[in-house]
């Protein structure tokens, strides 16, 4: 009765032969490497940027222990620490010669040291948080209320445009809170242009409003047109994080949707945090915006009295100036910007280059505007900065616009980069921030594989001198259960971190509860005369509806830290969830095939080796 | 080896008063404590900065105070964390600070005062993510008591699952109430430990009415509190044993895991200790109260089968 088909026996020994294949790429470690990629979307990386990687640490002299080209980019691995920062130095001279503008980033990375023939089976060793690599991790939350704001003032300015086109006069058109104002003068024209706005503003709500001596469309956005705002604004900044990311040169970054409104960018193995901070936290947007020049008008704002639909604002010199609300162009329409020189005046500037219909609304805009002044401003968290404030000598067309006066080069580097990397669709802020050092890191890894070996080790000392043979049979399904474990994580390359080593040591503890209650029960069943087979047989039939119980309830518990918890409880939950999957499996399946191997071919069994089991002189009290 | 060898049945039930009446009063000043003292919530709930800085020799936190309260930095906490050369600096959150450059100003003002420190973590939560933790922890542990109610209902009878989550939930509010007296850190680890420990200390209580469960329909002619008695008893070897099992794991982690495991495991020691009481000596005196008998068994057995079946596919 102890005997397993040969399908069971076949299923525990694949089991246990996948696990450890999948867990066997984690005794390798990792060895230092270096990784070059395709910092722009045009470049590919190819064979040849293989070989041009070859020649370069050639060339320098920089022995390396191979190289692979996957869809990442070019890996190249090196003995030691040391020679991978020499080869990381070569590597940027030979693939980035001109450093303000990156064609390749080149960054420090970790590559798994296990054979080829288990990277190709995707047997990975467990991906490590951050917690135990060292590195950034950014909560950024985006103001979905900016990016509605930014979209009504630019459909303000479209209102203006399609109202001038089709000759409705209008006596302004002004954003008041989160609905656009139509002033009109009589209803005919009221009509008139409400038709006009459905046919030609699809998102917008509109509603009459006022008397017939002052009627007024009020407009507000859609429902339906408010979500996809907001989620393409959510999309662009984390497109727009993505591409600043990869000038900071980082190998896996990690950037991804967290709720509605939330994106979270990890940096694993990032040092300079400071230099990170300042590239993701400058959430700027560009917008130009025309200068009101009129005589008397500034004197009059800085009295605290601005003429309508103006604001003044600070110029880098510190000289006040008045600015128009409406807003002439936004980041959005920016293709390209490059440092670079004044041709006339040598004066460090920025070049930038516009989209087609930037480029058309620039060029109306400036013909419009001969010898007036317009700002370029620079829009940081709610609070803008004109950069500059050029005076329009002649219509500019063709898209090409420079950017110059009193700049540095390092804040004309600095400006280009931020406009390059693309202008955000909403203002983002930083709300949560953890920084590990490298060395902190390891030392969660070490504390982690101590507590979990030790543990491991009291337990199995003590179930073996307490259970003997079936003592012997829990730790080996015990330890089947950590290979299990360690298999499945690394197999979905979920994150590892401290408080899911945690969860693993955990989760070992509470599963030798389901071979205490087995072997518990088998010396129960003896204690009461039962012969051996019958009574191990019995036992694990009658222990395993309390071990799916107790596991099930522990299991409800896991899955609402999943569904609740985030960061560090998530990481927990995850490995406790999956814990006490494999853990029922482990001590049912894998102990009974054991215990089945070991005593089910005896046929006269007289003794098994469960420690001693005392019978009381007197028949427990209950058995009447 | 064995430990156990009871020759009677232990008549727990005959002081079922005394263990909850023990019960009671540590629930009671587990609320008291947790009212008058407070949680004392980390970084992760309230919002603030945390930065932990390591010295090669050991730390002058007197050093370190005067180096912030230079640099204009107010109701800060510099603590050892770990070791004499760990640091550990808590600034609270201030509505018009640059807080995302907070960490780097800390630094700064370190360098010129207390030099040596090398920056290894810096944590920064905002406001908003403190009371969504706050809230979700709430929640969390909501769902974990409908769950289980839930379940044990299916599986038992809404006797067990009452008293299971009565006697459970008391070892949480006994834990939060440890943490209050003593004033030790409550981060988001230990409410992941709390919740974990309110999965596996409600195993106990399964353990024990599953026997009760089983005495019920094997066994005729016994009292509810002789029943009770029987199942305790002869689960109370496996209780011992496997507590001290995963005690020992959580031991190791006190031991080994270092400063940032150390509360989680504080944690799950408190719950492991009172888990094993509550869930034993108070469920079960709540269920003999809540009155079950013998007859609400025997009926039973379909449902018990269905479990079963169903237990096979996972």
């Amino acid at each position: 009765m102890n005997r397993y088909p040969l399908w069971k026996y076949v299923t525990v020994a694949i089991a246990l032969v996948l696990g450890f294949i999948y867990t066997l790429p984690n005794f390798f470690g990792e060895s230092p490497a270096v990784q070059v990629s395709s910092a722009k979307a045009t470049l590919k990386v190819d064979q040849k940027t293989q070989n041009r990687v070859e020649e370069a640490l050639k060339a320098a002299s920089v022995a390396h222990d191979g190289i692979q080209l996957d869809f990442n980019g070019v890996k190249t691995r090196f003995k030691d620490t040391d020679t991978q920062l020499k080869a990381k130095d070569a590597l940027e001279k030979a693939f980035n010669p001109d450093a303000t503008d990156p064609q390749y980033v080149v960054a420090l990375n970790l590559l798994s040291a296990s054979p080829q023939w288990l990277t190709s089976l995707h047997a990975l060793p467990m991906y490590l948080g951050l917690d135990l690599r060292g590195g950034v991790h950014f909560l950024l939350q985006v103001d979905m209320k900016g990016a509605l704001t930014k979209r009504l003032d630019s459909t303000s300015a479209d209102l203006r445009t399609l109202m001038r086109d089709k000759n409705l006069r209008h006596g302004g058109v002004n954003r008041e809170g989160d609905r656009i104002v139509i002033k009109f003068r009589d209803t005919e024209t009221q009509n008139k242009a409400r038709f006009a706005m459905s046919e030609s503003q699809p998102d917008l709500q509109v509603v009459e409003a006022g008397d017939a001596s002052e009627p007024r469309l009020i407009a507000t956005l859609k429902v339906q047109a408010q979500q996809k705002i907001g989620e393409s604004a959510l999309k662009q900044n984390i497109t727009t994080l993505h591409n600043r990311i990869n000038e900071l040169g980082v190998a896996e970054p990690v950037i991804q949707q967290q709720g509605q409104d939330r994106i979270v960018v990890q940096l694993p193995g990032v040092q300079d945090t400071a230099k990170a901070k300042d590239i993701l936290g400058r959430t700027a947007t560009l917008e130009i915006r025309l200068v009101d020049d009129t005589p008397g008008a500034l004197d009059a704002a800085l009295a605290g009295n601005p003429p309508f639909g103006t604001e003044v604002y600070t110029e880098r010199g510190g000289q006040p100036l008045l600015v128009k609300k409406q807003v002439v162009l936004t980041g959005d329409r920016l293709t390209d910007a490059q440092p670079g020189f004044d041709n006339q005046t040598q004066e460090p500037a920025v070049h930038l280059t516009l989209d087609s219909a930037g480029a058309r609304i620039f060029k109306d805009v400036t013909r419009e505007n001969v010898n007036k002044r317009m700002a370029i401003l620079l829009i940081e968290k709610g609070k803008g900065e004109v950069i500059t404030a050029p005076v329009i000598r002649t219509e500019i067309g063709g898209g090409r616009v420079q950017i110059s006066g009193r700049m540095t080069t390092v804040e004309a580097n600095d400006t280009a980069l931020l406009l390059r990397a693309g202008s955000l669709a909403a203002p983002m802020e930083i709300i949560e921030e953890r920084t590990i050092g490298p060395s902190l890191g390891a030392e969660n890894i070490k504390k982690g594989f101590h507590s979990t070996m030790w543990g491991f080790a009291a337990i199995a000392v003590f179930m073996i001198l307490y259970y003997q043979m079936f003592g012997v049979v829990s730790v080996l399904a015990l330890a089947s259960n950590l290979l299990f474990l360690v298999a499945i994580l690394s197999l979905l390359q979920a994150t590892l971190t401290l408080p899911g080593i945690a969860a693993i040591a955990l989760t070992l503890g509470m599963a030798i509860d389901a071979n205490v209650l087995i072997n518990e029960r088998v010396r129960e069943e003896l204690r009461a005369g039962m012969p051996p087979q019958a009574a191990i047989s019995e036992g694990y039939e009658r222990a395993f509806g309390t071990i799916l119980d107790s596991n099930i309830t522990t299991l409800i518990a896991g899955l609402a830290l999943l569904i609740f918890g985030s960061g560090p409880v998530r990481g927990f939950a995850v490995v406790h969830c999956l814990g006490i999957l494999t853990s029922i499996f482990s001590s049912v399946v894998v102990s009974r095939a054991l215990v089945n191997l070991i005593y089910g071919r005896q046929k006269k069994l007289t003794k098994v080796a469960i420690g001693q089991v005392w019978k009381p002189g007197v028949a427990a009290g209950t058995q009447k | 080896m064995e430990f156990f060898r009871i020759k009677k049945d232990i008549p727990f039930m005959r002081h079922a008063l005394t263990f909850n009446v023990i019960s009671l009063v540590t629930f009671i000043l587990a609320v008291f404590f947790l009212f008058t003292k407070g949680l004392h919530l980390s970084v992760e709930f309230t919002g603030g900065t945390l930065v932990e800085v390591k010295y090669q020799q050991a730390a002058d936190l007197e050093k370190i105070r005067g180096a912030l309260g230079k640099s204009g930095f107010s109701d800060y906490s510099v603590q050892n964390f770990g070791s004499s050369q760990d640091v550990m600096i808590r600034l609270p959150l201030k509505g018009e600070q640059n807080t995302s450059q907070l960490g780097e100003a800390v630094m700064k003002s370190l360098e010129t005062e207390a030099p040596g420190a090398a920056l290894s973590r810096v944590e920064f939560v905002g406001p908003q993510v403190g009371k969504e933790l706050a809230e979700n922890g709430a929640m969390a542990l909501l769902l974990v008591v409908i769950g289980i109610v839930i379940y044990l209902a299916f599986r038992f009878e809404w006797r067990f699952s009452v008293s299971a989550i009565i006697a459970n939930l008391h070892d949480v509010v006994i834990i939060l109430g440890f943490f209050a007296f003593f004033q030790w850190e409550f981060s988001l680890s230990v409410l992941a430990a709390v919740l974990a420990v309110l999965g596996y200390s409600v195993n106990e209580s399964v353990v024990v009415f599953d026997r009760v469960r089983e005495t019920f329909k094997k066994v005729r002619g016994l009292s509810t509190p002789e029943v009770l008695d029987h199942a305790i008893t002869s689960t109370i070897s496996r209780t011992i044993i496997t507590h001290g099992s995963t005690q020992l794991m959580v031991l190791s982690m006190l031991i080994f895991g270092g400063e940032t495991l150390y509360y989680f495991a504080l944690a799950l020691t408190i719950g492991i200790c009172f888990g094993i009481y509550s869930s034993v000596l108070v469920a079960s005196p709540l269920v003999m109260w809540l009155g079950v008998s013998r007859e609400q068994f025997i009926r039973q057995k379909k449902v018990v089968e269905g479990a079963n079946e169903e237990g096979a596919v996972v």
